[in-house]
């Protein structure tokens, strides 16, 4: 316990090093994804098969190939990013992508039929999205868009390769260090909270989602 | 019997012609609706007359005519003016909004009306249709009769010049058909235009001031 309680301010610095990450990709790489995925439906060609372009290449690459891109591969051409900025723009073009197949889905599900309802009652496409498309395409996309959130906690692990003291760091430097399994299992108990506090908050939002059918 | 002399066109098509992948839809269509009466169109199923209202409502390009509205040329994509009122056979509305949300959504988006007006106005819709009771609920939780009474709402609020009903009894049982056919009767009373769209030719021959054929 003793020993516990003298891991634990470095254990929970990289706590918020992985939550901080977590939060940062989370905010920008969601409304991206909805970017996308209207960019993905646009009528302008040059810009759907681009996205289509940059979708396919997030995703048919390892996440952890696009983080040693960014961060030592990059530098070569000149352009330098500091760590933790580094593994933002990987994971932030990495979740966007992802969330951007999502939402093209949850968009395909709202009828065009009530698109159609929406132009007839004088409403702009704006207003339709904002109203009517996106509350609804929330709805459909939650469970899609709960497992990937689950799955960036878990990704994020991945900055270990760029030196970044995140949670799984900090306490593999202890394991090292001290040659006891504690750590280690003290980061896989914090990651388990992690994600039940996650779990917990996408019940939380699907209730709130299911006023109606 | 209407007063022919008083009987003037609210809407006018001309030579209206629609093919679909090299399927000839209708051919030279020519059809006046005058004021304040109900017009149907009829005809068996397949004939066009779904295409024919979705060309009026702009939902549909035609091949050629053109459209007048109050003697003016009319573009009927342009939706602003919300001129034209539409009751859809599936009635489209909105999963997500409860029945007042539904029919206030536009008043208060589009016509930039206060939340306050829309909502009063909402409410003696609601009333006069007989659907106070469910004005917070949403539409998985209501009837057949009760969304089509809901669209109606919907479209009344913005009080268009014509009023369009896309196969209006095709979900509905006989006692909902003719209390429809009576709603539609005190609304011609209370001077609306109205274009219906049936293949049920009994309900068209006891509603109508005019029947265009099809077909």
């Amino acid at each position: 316990m003793k020993y516990i309680i003298q891991i634990l301010p470095s254990l929970l610095n990289g706590t918020r090093i992985t939550i901080l990450l977590f939060a940062i990709t989370l905010v920008l790489s969601i409304p991206l994804g909805i970017l996308f995925a209207l960019g993905l439906r646009s009528k302008f060609k040059p810009l759907a098969i681009l996205l289509d372009l940059y979708v396919w290449l997030m995703r048919g690459t390892p996440l952890l190939l696009q983080l040693i891109f960014v961060f030592y591969g990059l530098p070569i051409i000149g352009i330098v990013f500091e760590r933790f900025t580094a593994a933002v723009v990987a994971f932030v073009f990495n979740y966007a992508a992802y969330f951007a197949e999502i939402f093209r889905g949850g968009l395909q599900a709202v009828s065009h039929e009530q698109r159609e309802a929406a132009a007839l009652l004088g409403l702009s496409r704006g207003q339709t999205l904002r109203f009517i498309v996106l509350p609804q395409v929330i709805k459909i996309v939650l469970p899609s868009i709960s497992n990937e959130v689950i799955n960036l906690i878990k990704d994020s692990s991945l900055v270990y390769v760029l030196g970044i003291g995140d949670l799984l760091r900090a306490g593999n430097v202890a394991t090292a260090r001290d040659v006891t399994l504690v750590p280690l299992l003290m980061v896989g108990l914090i990651y388990l909270i992690l994600i039940a506090g996650l779990t917990y908050l996408q019940k939380v939002i699907e209730r709130r989602f299911s006023y109606y059918e | 019997m209407n007063n022919v002399a008083t009987r003037t066109p609210i809407l006018e098509l001309t030579n209206l012609s629609k093919t679909f992948a090299n399927k000839v839809i209708f051919k030279n269509i020519n059809l006046q609706v005058m004021k304040n009466d109900i017009l149907s169109i009829v005809g068996p199923s397949g004939v066009g007359k779904t295409t024919l209202l979705r060309t009026i409502l702009g939902l549909e390009p035609v091949d050629s005519g053109s459209f007048k509205f109050a003697g003016q040329v009319f573009d009927p994509t342009d939706h602003s003016q919300n001129q034209i009122g539409i009751v859809f056979q599936d009635y489209r509305l909105f999963p997500n909004l409860n029945v007042l949300e539904n029919i206030t959504l536009a008043p208060i988006q589009a016509q930039k009306q206060t939340p306050a007006a829309a909502v009063q106005q909402a409410d003696r819709l609601l009333e006069f249709l007989k659907l106070t009771p469910q004005r917070k609920l949403y539409p998985f939780q209501l009837s057949g009769g009760q969304k089509q009474r809901v669209a109606i709402a919907r479209a009344l609020i913005l009080e268009p010049q014509i009023l369009c009903y896309d196969e209006p009894t095709s979900a509905l049982d006989s006692s909902n058909k003719w209390q429809v056919a009576n709603l539609l009767r005190q609304f011609q009373k209370q001077g609306m235009t109205q274009l219906v769209v049936t293949h049920d030719d009994q309900f068209a021959q006891k509603i109508s001031s005019d029947i265009f054929q099809m077909g």
